[in-house]
């Protein structure tokens, strides 16, 4: 299991927008270095993403939630 | 008007309020949760929670402002800068609710909100354009490949509905035309939700001026010029009135044609059209117009002695304006730095936090227009816009010494902030001298915070 960590503070995203699909759902394969959200912090946005690939096991932080440098945001099952 | 929603926060919510209260009125501020201590709040007479500390569900929440409005009685509604301030929308939603919208007329903002729409008024106003499209370019190809040929190569294709920045793509090759505008069609498809795009000129370094302009649908007059040459990404750093090293033919259209654009668009309120200005070809040409009060108009305060915001709370209240063109005189050189809490020396990474030590200069040739108090905690939602150091000076050269000496004294601990970059920028040669332009940050300065 591998647990990608937010790298700054501030809102976590799942979405590129609002209107707009997940970038990813969990249970889906993602890739090493795909983008699995972001964070939004005084209108800057840093893409979240995952250093593995694997499984996405489960996002630990709701959508549009605080996060702090080292929370983590998912859990990946490497493989 | 008797009691004032004021629907914006930090600096610019101080500044309303202050205005508001000088005239009598009654305020009301709409805060989100964390906002409920703020300085602004504190100048407030009565402070409405809209939301949560993220701005959608909050400062952006069209919904519960006009509600937290009537709720509280207020007859009028001032958006201040940025959030729901050019939201033709909402400015609809305040009207319907009996409120007076503190701005020109919802049609006017959506007009001036379409870029290709405002660049076929400019037209109409007689205001300089860049040669290109002037208005929605054709799917034609032959006759996009013509223009392109007659326009000339660097060209910028931009999308109609972008702005500050968004949506422009360069094209410095015939060859690369067609497909360039293939893709700036889909990326402000999926952006904006409007494939329409146009085309213009591209001005390798060029200037930004503007003109500050106030209309009451009957009499219109401008508040001379300001230069927001100095940018990052777009963003004005240092902006500046007069603009400085303007020939008086260019001044003289740019101030004519953008009183000639209020009053075609019959324009209440305060308002800015912003050129580009070529300083090769001594060209100015239309950008847009802003249909709000803009961050910079405190330099503009300095050298006309009006006040922006009383003029616009006066306008809204009673629909006229007492100023006359021939009332407006100017006095000497103002300066402004916006101080943002973002650290210059890791790529303005934000820098948020508690502000352990905030000492700003003195005297009356500086103004500080701040939003923040020492021992504020700065939060990480919402625009990294701390304050603004403001200094007034007999000409250019005092004003650029003593914004200089003001930024010496200017003591923010706690936080990263712009301040040491502004130190930089203000005493940089090419700055003294009126020469950058738009993009000289990016393009002259490898390591803007001063980092080696």
């Amino acid at each position: 299991m591998a647990e990608i960590q937010s790298p700054l503070p501030g809102v976590f995203y799942r979405k590129p927008g609002p209107d707009k699909d997940p970038y990813v759902q969990e249970g889906d394969r993602v890739e090493a270095g795909q983008v699995i959200g972001m964070v939004e912090i005084m209108k800057q946005f840093t893409e979240v993403h995952s250093d593995v690939a694997g499984t996405l096991e489960s996002f630990s932080v709701e959508d549009a939630a605080m996060v702090n440098p080292g929370d983590t945001i998912a859990v990946v099952a490497e493989g | 008007m008797s009691t004032l929603l004021v629907a914006n926060r930090g600096e610019i919510a101080v500044r309303i309020l202050r205005s508001a209260r000088d005239m009598g009125i009654r305020t009301v501020l709409a805060v989100s949760e964390i906002d409920r201590d703020s300085m602004a709040a504190g100048l407030a007479d009565e402070v409405a929670v809209v939301g949560p500390a993220p701005a959608q569900a909050s400062y952006l929440n069209a919904e519960a402002i006009v509600l937290a409005g009537t709720e509280a009685g207020c007859d009028a509604v001032h958006p201040g800068y940025g959030f729901l301030s050019e939201n033709a929308a909402f400015a609809r939603r305040v009207q319907e609710s009996g409120m007076t919208w503190v701005g020109p007329d919802p049609d006017v903002i959506d007009l001036m909100g379409h870029k290709t729409r405002a660049l076929e008024a400019a037209v109409a106003a007689d205001v300089p354009v860049l040669p290109g499209s002037n208005g929605p370019l054709t799917d034609d190809d032959d006759a996009v490949l013509a223009l392109g040929r007659e326009v000339g190569y660097p060209l910028v294709i931009k999308a109609s509905a972008g702005g500050g920045g968004r949506g422009i793509r360069l094209v410095r090759a015939e060859e690369d035309l067609l497909k360039t505008v293939d893709v700036a069609r889909a990326e402000a498809s999926a952006s904006f939700g409007d494939p329409t795009v146009y085309l213009e000129r591209f001005v390798e370094h060029a200037r930004h001026v503007e003109v500050q302009v106030l209309g009451d649908g009957e009499t219109f007059l401008h508040l001379g010029d300001r230069d927001c040459s100095m940018q990052r990404r777009s963003q004005k750093i240092v902006e500046e009135a007069p603009a400085p090293e303007l020939p008086d033919h260019v001044r003289e259209r740019i101030r004519a044609s953008a009183v000639n654009l209020a009053r075609l668009a019959k324009y209440t309120g305060v308002g800015t059209v912003e050129y580009l200005y070529d300083p090769v070809r001594h060209e100015a040409a239309f950008i847009e117009m802003n249909t709000r009060l803009q961050v910079e108009h405190p330099v503009t305060e300095f050298v006309t002695g009006v006040d922006l915001v009383a003029e616009q709370l006066r306008i809204a209240a009673t629909g006229r304006t007492r100023l006359r063109q021939e009332d407006i005189s100017f006095d000497g050189h103002a300066i402004e730095c916006r101080i943002n809490a973002e650290d210059p020396d890791r790529n303005f990474l934000p820098s948020p936090g508690r502000l352990t030590r905030l000492d700003w200069p003195e005297g009356e040739d500086y103004r500080v227009d701040a939003g923040v108090r020492e021992g504020d905690t700065v939060a990480p939602f919402y625009d990294s816009l701390l304050a603004k150091l403001i200094v007034h000076g007999h000409d250019r050269r005092e004003a650029v010494r003593r914004m200089s000496e003001g930024l010496a004294a200017t003591h923010i601990e706690g936080i990263k902030t712009t301040v040491p970059l502004l130190a930089r920028l203000v005493t940089d040669p090419r700055f003294e001298a009126v020469e950058h332009w738009t993009t000289y940050i990016e393009t002259e300065m490898p390591s803007p915070g001063g980092a080696r």
